[in-house]
């Protein structure tokens, strides 16, 4: 273990993915983007029954999801969602994927194209263990949401929450629903946009649509 | 039963195997869709050589293809030698063998043949259709032409249309048999001498093709056959060229070399994206069919990307669709091999399939 990893705290379990279970509808088609190892489908498949869908970048991850029977193809959310029709899902969500994209805000319309809604959930890099893991030992912050070396990481754009609303600003983008959780995994319920949950905010998540004109 | 080639043929033949148990309500009948130079016998002793079926370790008790489970159907395509009606069998216009008379034949027909044999064995709707190489066109075909009959299909190494460097393999392999004087124009049922010579060329030439330099340098290297030095001269001084001979020679006793030309034209023929208006997402419109293709990352027959061109297709289609690109050296051959990766995905595909269409294990 180097002297990086120790400061990673243990978790067992993606807080975010229960969360992003609770905004889901029962039985909808959902598009799960960057899927991983499908955990997140399969608990969407068991617990709210949808008809659920992922596109994944690693063969591995991929390998994984198609052996436990789920829907995924592989491919890459930079250039493969242009192949999906529009409107084909009621949800397509990106978890923990936005910060590993190259054009963070055209994957952004894509998924709003493709779903009806888009439910994102990054990392937040305001979060005062990555202001203070900078600010005092100057290296870039390893935390449990963000794990690797930055000359191994497949994050390349970070964003805090509030770069992220300010996106959503303009782009014109609907932001309906906003859960911020703290490093604890607990949701917060102070403030939602405002400097607090920018500094103590370690995940958050986003349901967003197309601004009605 | 009319052919796309604008004629009909009459009396045809269909040559089959099953394994396993089909249920009461028909419903875990899975079609096995052979390659080129495949069989009906995917999983029994091949007649005339004696050895294990092709797809042997696919088929069987707890095996991926379950015959504990399903219900498995292998036949002989239209224009094969195995029994199923092709070139080499008797014309009943003329009451000799059909030779170059028997009509040119495409993929879409050796479908509809084996539509018809779905309609004779009372099954309304596959379970599942699976194949690699030819037998992954056929696998498109039918779920392209006949979609409310297939519940899911399995697309293994497999192309929408066939390149153009796959035609030109397939050329010098029906050259190789067309150059051979006992070839005589395809009439040569009722001679001494068959055109093993030419065939045996051409099977040469295809086997590399579905190889990978990996493997073969894995498998042969610059090894010598059974001797310490070259000899200077045209003897099979290197491994591989023993075992190209072998291939070839092995090949002319099980496969006649007319079916070898019809065949090889079938596959050349087959274009579903011109079938359907040049957009090969129209051929799957709609479709209720589930969908896993599968690719192999050393495969240079049937590439990953002409695999993924069919995936990016099923998904414009809103189709569900699984893709999984295996990591091997094998080459296109990985799909007759053992690839554990493989069985894992289609196993896990084949269960989420059947627990979706309601089938219980019994």
């Amino acid at each position: 273990m180097n002297e990086q990893e120790k400061f990673i705290p243990k978790r067992d379990i993606r807080v975010d993915w229960q969360l992003i279970a609770e905004m889901i509808k029962p039985g909808s088609r959902v598009l799960d983007v960057g899927c991983d190892d499908g955990q997140l489908l399969a608990h969407l498949t068991e617990t709210k029954n949808v008809d659920g869908r992922g596109l994944e970048l690693s063969q591995a991850g991929v390998n994984i999801c198609v052996a436990n029977g789920l829907s995924v193809v592989q491919g890459n959310a930079d250039t493969d969602l242009g192949f999906y029709p529009d409107g084909g899902f009621d949800y397509a969500i990106l978890s923990k994927t936005l910060q590993a994209t190259h054009q963070p805000h055209v994957v952004l319309e894509q998924l709003l194209r493709i779903g009806q809604r888009a439910i994102v959930s990054f990392p937040n890099f305001a979060n005062w263990r990555c202001r203070s893991y900078l600010a005092f030992k100057g290296r870039m912050p390893m935390t449990h949401s963000l794990d690797t070396p930055w000359y191994e990481t497949p994050n390349i754009h970070f964003c805090t929450l509030k770069d992220f609303t300010a996106l959503c600003g303009k782009m014109g983008v609907t932001i309906e629903q906003t859960v911020i959780v703290d490093a604890s995994g607990k949701v917060m319920t102070r403030t939602n946009y405002g400097a607090f949950a920018n500094l103590f905010g370690a995940d958050c998540i986003f349901m967003l649509s197309k601004k009605k004109a | 039963m009319p052919l796309d080639c604008g004629t009909s043929i009459r009396d045809v033949k269909m040559a089959y195997c099953t394994y396993g148990t089909l249920n009461a309500d028909k419903s875990n009948a899975i079609l096995v869709c052979h390659a080129l130079t495949g069989d009906q016998f995917a999983a029994s002793k091949q007649p005339i050589t004696g050895k294990n079926g092709w797809w042997d370790q696919m088929i069987g008790p707890g095996k991926v293809l379950d015959t504990d489970k399903y219900f498995i159907v292998s036949s002989n395509v239209l224009g094969g030698c195995m029994g199923t009606t092709g070139p080499k069998d008797i014309n009943p216009e003329t009451g000799s063998p059909y030779g170059l008379n028997f009509p040119i034949i495409t993929i879409g027909d050796m479908v509809r043949a084996q539509a018809l044999l779905q309609d004779y064995l009372g099954i309304d709707s596959w379970f599942s259709l699976i194949g690699g190489s030819m037998g992954g066109m056929q696998v498109l075909q039918w779920a392209s032409a006949y979609p409310e009959r297939c519940f899911s299909a399995i697309p293994i190494a497999c192309a929408a249309r066939h390149s153009a460097q796959n035609i030109a393999f397939h050329e010098v392999g029906r050259q190789a048999v067309m150059a051979d004087p006992s070839w005589q124009g395809g009439d040569y049922y009722d001679s001494e001498t068959k055109p093993t010579a030419g065939l045996a060329v051409a099977r040469m030439a295809a086997h590399v093709t579905y190889l990978s330099e990996a493997a073969l340098h894995r498998k042969f290297g610059r090894n010598l056959q059974d001797r310490d030095r070259l000899t200077y001269g045209f003897d099979a001084d290197f491994q591989v060229e023993s075992y190209l001979r072998y291939q070839g020679i092995n090949f002319v006793d099980r496969f006649d070399a007319n079916s070898y030309l019809y065949i090889t034209r079938a596959m050349d023929y087959f274009d579903l994206v011109e079938d359907h208006g040049g957009s090969l997402a129209n051929a799957f419109q709609k479709t209720p069919t589930r969908f896993c293709v599968v690719s192999f990352s050393s495969d240079w027959l049937f590439p990953t990307s002409e695999n993924r061109e069919i995936v990016h297709a099923l998904i414009a289609a809103a189709a569900n669709v699984s893709f999984v690109e295996v990591e091997t050296d094998k080459g296109h051959d990985a799909f007759l091999l053992d690839t554990p990766e493989m069985f894992k995905t289609i196993q896990g595909f084949l269960q989420s399939s059947a627990k979706s269409r309601g089938l219980t294990d019994e």
